[in-house]
């Protein structure tokens, strides 16, 4: 069960022609799939695509209507291989998932597929998780485009385009018998906005009756001699298709004059951003009228020569706008104008950055060098533009970089995860520092304050391969961390299998919060709800030890801080050699609160006896050394100012967001920090019997502290 | 060439109006800006809104940006996907400092922006894990943003939302439509509110809260660091020998040592009786006594107030006797009733952690049996090995509660245990060290006191305390001929409060070595 629930944008899945769509980008492309007759949906989750997968999880009831398939695939390499489907079979399929970290995973598959090519239409939906708020690596997904020669689409990032888009994809898919893949910018997937919607069609061709009429075609495989022909096929037939398709329905834009000395090229995802700038330097209008001619590429790969020549020809100069190192497009470009010997200028990453987004700010800058280069009379009646430098130069903003905190991504309030860490960095206080390997999911915010604790990311599931290289005679062990997620994605094969075949002598950390939560809570294999849909509550220790892990330990309460240390310097000191892998389990606080809240509310209301704990900090008890927040960093447990003359350091206290989990009280136990924390126990509807002893109870207690104050010889307070 | 000069006469001049929110994790940003959007539309305008939660959702900070444009037949705008720094209308912060980080970024400029912030403070890890006082002063921002800004709207709006029931983004929606920079009417606000589906009447209320708060009072003031508390001293006290402390205080110390004199009095008679604070009076008397030998006059009784202070701090100590008396009190049973919210019908139990050791129990003896005890290591760590453990104490138990009203109870032998001659040991040869300094150094005199502050915590922290002290004393030698030693030795100090291991103490001990 994923964070957020769908329910309400699954009601939008379901408009009908010329009624008008109302939201989110991704929801858009999730309803074009419908309207596209699409048979099967697979994809792994992720920002920012995270959301198609969700609403389409929660849309169960539309999709069996439609007859339309969706998986929860694995990896990235399952949801490309689903595709193999639409090889043989006039079936449309659509996948999707976070590039390029997720394209990675999945470019075995894609560049069989793309090989053998495809009968039925196979689009890739890429959430390009590129720019501000992206949390992998800054890359391309252009170079998978053209490496398997599969077509990219960069619509411009409103919605009646992005929708179009992925209807253009299915047919230019089928058209060209070659995947096709969408890449959508991470504000695009996030955009709000409106279109008007069509029918959802179902598919003419059914998965059942592929499925019962079975077809296959040894040309189509990737085996010798077929390759060859494939790789014959695709430069012969498939891409002069596809380059005819995409002229002839024209997939790609020109808008302003049709005459210009100068002129723009950039791929449709820049466009809003390039027309903010021309606006910004008076050369265009909110509406997409432009003094420039514009030339925009919505179909990014292949480059379509005769347009580009077209437009190039009869201009002094043209510049291409393209996001991300390195500059592929600009360079065919060059290869295209030279080889046909046209004079024509063209510029880009010579004027515009190499890397890095293209604000609207960025574009501005470098397409009015390219103006004032060749066309200085266009700006001539430029507005002023707008310009903050002035005031971020002077000295009472430049003081605020001083006291204006970062704002690291951290654990959530009552996160099980932090503990496992806490405990972590005592066993450093004991046996000194360790090289670990952490892999991709939320533990990794351990790497951050407080914490400070990882080296290396490699990638999902390869944490403690990416350890396997310290598989040697030493005095330290190194230690490996892996959350669930990644665990089931790629790590049991590639880390703990690869651990126990090569006998590696380290420890192997599984941080298992029931869900693949860094992505949104999606439930995984060995998630503990019950999913109607899919089979849950595998055990992770049954898998490690069924591929012969031998030194397991499982601890079903991460926030048993001690429990948790001792465990790990067991690992750290024991003398069996191998992997030595802990599972450390415990339910995501985020998804747990949400199942919990409710039922605990319904329980109180109905009567019933329930005990709701928060934890508090006795004020004049702690000294404001802030130890316990080096050791949690929760949310909740923050710090405030005092009155008390006395006490220079702010102290320690904790907010009415506290969900009790115990953490900030284990860790102040565990590392013998101090008194200060205590734990609140109110109990709801209490018994009778709760009544009469808590009635004795205050009353002697009552009667000793009535005892002692009166004796006290103290100002008032 | 002229249809270029041609077109350039269509070009419509309508600009979009823009609104950026800053809000972290969990602040409703989202809901904010669906509001806006929804707002808009119903208005019949068109908008758009993009954000860029990511792993931001977590606890990071999050923009969520708007562009909206009354709707005009047959043209659709083309709106931008992030601000543009210089161009933004409104931008509402959700956060005191996210409103310097907006201005940071460029988007709160003179000539345009509306700055509608809430003043309170979520505080982020970096300043909550420092060992000292690591909060960004508030004031700076405050300084920026009113140079930064057309104009500012700013109050705590999660106080008054949580007042009403309710979050953030009802109380921003509210301060929004006070501000009369979207054309809409309030009515509009509160029908897009009603049409939102959850929580609509706390909504309203937190809203309408907000919107008369802003129109009224639209700013609120903002200090430095609150203030601190200083009780005005009593004519009578209503106990002789509090009143002899008053009277002592009133006639053996200047007028500007009094409000922290008297804090320290109050606190070593709650510590642990009357007495205690005359002997505390004694102390500080004849450190008053050199100071004024010494020209403390001049510099105002600077290391009498100073003394005033920490010499209290010192004295009142943290042992096992004083958290088992803080914690066994009525006053405190009633003030955890209250931050929980305990209601009448409900019942309150509360559960201490506690990790006593040997070190805390050899303390709270006899200070002779404590020394025997701890001249046999072998003994020691046998009993050790019983006793050091965490516990959970339940103090609302009959059995805990009496285990901590006994030990509290200890408070009459306290003058006789280890950990009172530890301390008072201790003090002395701080003190020692400071007073000699006041004919030679008077400042590094003052700043010596001062560095009482570093020692603080139980247990290891107070080791770690106690050897930051220790590290920062060492630097006295090179420093008390020094002009600017008292300059050098606050820096010292400083830094030991800036991380954990006092990485950046050595530094700047490397530092001071090279004088």
């Amino acid at each position: 069960m994923a964070e957020r629930s769908f329910a309400r944008e699954v009601e939008d899945l379901k408009l009908r022609e010329g009624e008008i769509f109302r939201g989110e980008g991704i929801l858009a492309i999730t309803k074009a799939l419908l309207q596209s007759g699409v048979s099967y949906v697979g994809g792994y989750q992720g920002s920012p695509i995270s959301h198609l997968m969700d609403v389409l999880a929660d849309a169960k009831d539309v999709m069996e209507d439609l007859g339309v398939h969706f998986e929860t695939s694995a990896s990235e390499a399952a949801a490309a291989a689903m595709l193999s489907a639409s090889v043989m079979y006039p079936v449309r399929g659509a996948v999707t998932w976070k590039s390029t970290a997720g394209t990675n995973v999945a470019s075995d598959a894609l560049s069989n597929l793309s090989s053998g090519g495809v009968n039925g239409g196979a689009l890739i939906i890429l959430g390009e998780d590129f720019g501000e708020g992206s949390s992998i690596m800054q890359e391309r997904s252009h170079a998978f485009a053209m490496k398997s020669q599969m077509w990219l689409l960069d619509p411009r990032p409103n919605l009646p385009s992005i929708v179009q888009a992925v209807e253009d994809g299915f047919q230019l898919s089928e058209a060209s018998n070659t995947p096709v893949m969408l890449e959508v910018r991470i504000r695009a997937c996030h955009v709000h906005g409106q279109f008007v919607a069509k029918d959802n069609k179902r598919p003419t061709y059914t998965l059942k009756q592929a499925l019962e009429n079975p077809v296959r075609d040894v040309n189509r495989i990737v085996l010798p001699p077929a390759n060859f022909i494939h790789e014959k096929d695709k430069l012969e037939r498939r891409w002069p298709a596809a380059v005819n398709f995409i002229k002839e329905k024209k997939l790609n834009e020109f808008f302003g004059p049709e005459e210009g000395e100068i002129g723009i090229i950039m791929l449709g995802g820049m466009y809003n951003g390039v027309m903010r700038a021309l606006q910004q330097l008076g050369l265009a209008d909110v509406y997409g009228n432009s003094s420039i001619p514009l030339y925009v590429m919505n179909v990014a790969y292949p480059m379509i020569d005769e347009e580009v020549v077209d437009f190039c020809v009869g201009k002094k100069a043209v510049i291409m706008v393209e996001e991300g190192a390195p500059e592929y497009i600009e360079q065919t470009m060059h290869t295209l104008l030279r080889r046909r010997d046209i004079q024509t200028k063209l510029h880009g990453k010579d004027i515009l950055p190499l890397g890095g987004e293209y604000t609207a700010p960025v574009m501005m800058k470098g397409l009015k060098t390219f103006i004032e280069m060749y066309d200085r009379i266009l700006l001539g009646n430029q507005p002023p533009v707008p310009d903050p430098t002035p005031i971020l130069n002077d000295p009472k903003v430049k003081a605020l970089a001083e006291v204006v905190p970062a704002r690291p991504a951290g654990f959530c309030t009552g996160c099980p995860e932090r503990p496992i860490f806490a405990a972590m960095k005592l066993v450093e206080k004991e046996l000194g520092e360790h090289h670990v390997s952490a892999d991709i999911g939320c533990h990794l915010f351990s790497i951050l304050p407080p914490f400070n604790i990882g080296g290396t990311t490699m990638g999902y599931g390869l944490g403690p391969a990416s350890a396997s290289a310290f598989n040697v005679e030493a005095d330290k062990r190194s230690i490996a961390v892996m959350g669930d997620g990644g665990f089931w994605h790629n790590g049991l094969a590639t880390s703990v299998g690869n651990a126990v075949f090569n006998k590696q002598d380290g420890v192997i950390l599984v941080v298992d919060n029931y869900y693949s939560a860094a992505t949104g809570g999606q439930d995984i294999l060995s998630s503990r709800a019950i999913n109607p849909n899919r089979k849950t509550n595998n055990s992770i220790v049954n898998a490690v030890k069924g591929i012969g892990a031998t030194w397991v330990r499982q601890i079903d309460r991460t926030y048993d801080v001690a429990k948790m240390r001792d465990t790990l310097k067991e690992a750290l000191t024991t003398k069996e050699k191998g992997p030595k892998i802990i599972v450390a389990s415990s339910e995501c606080m985020l998804n747990k609160q949400r199942r919990v809240k409710p039922q605990f509310a319904k329980a109180v209301k109905d009567g019933k006896r329930m005990v709701k704990e928060r934890f508090g900090v006795d004020e004049d008890v702690c000294t404001g050394d802030h130890a316990c927040i080096r050791l949690s960093g929760c949310p909740s447990l923050s710090v405030k100012h005092t009155d008390d003359p006395l006490k220079d350091d702010p102290v320690a206290a904790i907010d009415n967001s506290c969900v009790g989990c115990g953490n900030c009280g284990e860790v102040s136990e565990a590392a013998v920090l101090c008194p200060s924390f205590y734990r609140a126990d109110v109990i709801h509807n209490p018994t009778g019997w709760d009544r009469f002893v808590s009635h004795m109870r205050n009353k002697v207690i009552g009667w000793l502290q009535a005892r002692r104050a009166a004796g006290r010889i103290v100002f008032a307070d | 060439m002229n249809e270029t000069v041609n077109l350039k006469t269509l070009i419509a001049s309508d600009k979009p109006l823009t609104l950026a929110i800053l809000a972290m994790g969990g602040q409703g940003g989202g809901v904010l800006a669906d509001w806006i959007v929804a707002l808009a539309e119903e208005q019949g305008w068109m908008a758009q809104s993009t954000s860029v939660p990511g792993v931001a959702q977590r606890t990071g900070a999050t923009i969520y940006y708007i562009e909206m444009l009354p709707a005009r037949d047959g043209v659709s705008p083309i709106f931008s996907l992030m601000p543009t720094p210089g161009d933004v209308d409104v931008v509402l912060a959700a956060e005191l400092m996210e409103a310097g980080r907006s201005v940071l970024r460029g988007l709160v400029t003179p000539d345009k922006t509306v700055l509608i912030a809430s003043t309170h403070r979520s505080f982020a890890v970096g300043e909550k894990e420092k060992p000292g006082d690591g909060i960004g002063d508030p004031t700076v921002v405050v300084g920026a943003t009113d140079f930064a800004a057309k104009r500012t709207i700013a109050f705590d709006m999660d106080t008054l939302a949580l007042k009403n029931g309710s979050v953030i983004s009802a109380s921003m929606f509210g301060a929004l439509a006070a501000a009369d920079v979207l054309p809409f009417s309030k009515d509009a606000f509160e029908a897009t509110i009603r049409g939102g589906g959850k929580g609509i009447e706390a909504s309203l209320k937190a809203f309408n809260a907000a919107f008369d708060r802003a129109r009224a009072r639209p700013r609120d003031e903002i200090s430095a660091s609150p203030p601190k508390r200083f009780d005005a001293m009593p004519e009578t006290a209503g106990h002789p020998e509090l009143d002899r402390l008053v009277h002592r205080l009133r006639a053996e110390f200047p007028e500007v040592a009094l409000p922290l004199l008297f804090a320290g009095v109050k606190k070593l008679a709650d510590f642990q009786d009357p007495a205690y604070a005359g002997e505390y009076l004694d102390r500080v008397g004849q450190l008053h006594a050199l100071d004024r030998a010494n020209g403390g006059e001049e510099k105002d009784y600077a290391f009498t107030v100073q003394s005033a202070k920490y010499v209290a701090v010192a004295m009142a100590y943290d042992d096992v006797i004083r958290v088992a008396d803080l914690k066994t009190r009525g006053s405190r049973f009633d003030r955890v009733r209250k931050e929980v919210g305990v209601k009448q019908d409900q019942i309150l139990y509360m559960t201490e952690y506690m990790h006593p050791r040997m070190e805390e129990v050899c303390g709270a003896l006899p200070k002779g049996l404590g020394l025997w005890v701890e001249k046999r290591p072998k003994l020691f760590s046998w009993l050790d090995r019983r006793i050091n453990k965490g516990r959970r104490v339940q103090t609302g138990t009959l059995f805990w509660f009496l285990t901590l009203y006994t030990l509290a109870a200890l408070r009459r032998i306290r003058r006789g245990t280890l950990r009172h001659l530890r301390e008072t040991e201790h003090l002395e040869a701080w003190l020692n060290a400071a007073t000699p300094l006041l004919s030679r150094n008077y400042d590094l005199a003052v700043e010596v006191i001062n560095n009482r502050r570093l020692v603080k915590g139980y247990s290891d922290t107070h080791a770690r305390g106690l050897s930051k002290f220790d590290r920062v004393m060492s630097a006295l030698m090179t420093l008390s001929d020094r002009e600017d030693g008292a300059i050098w030795m606050k820096r010292l100090r400083q830094a030991a409060l800036l991380d954990e291991n006092g990485i950046a103490l050595d530094g700047a001990l490397k530092t001071v070595a090279t004088l």
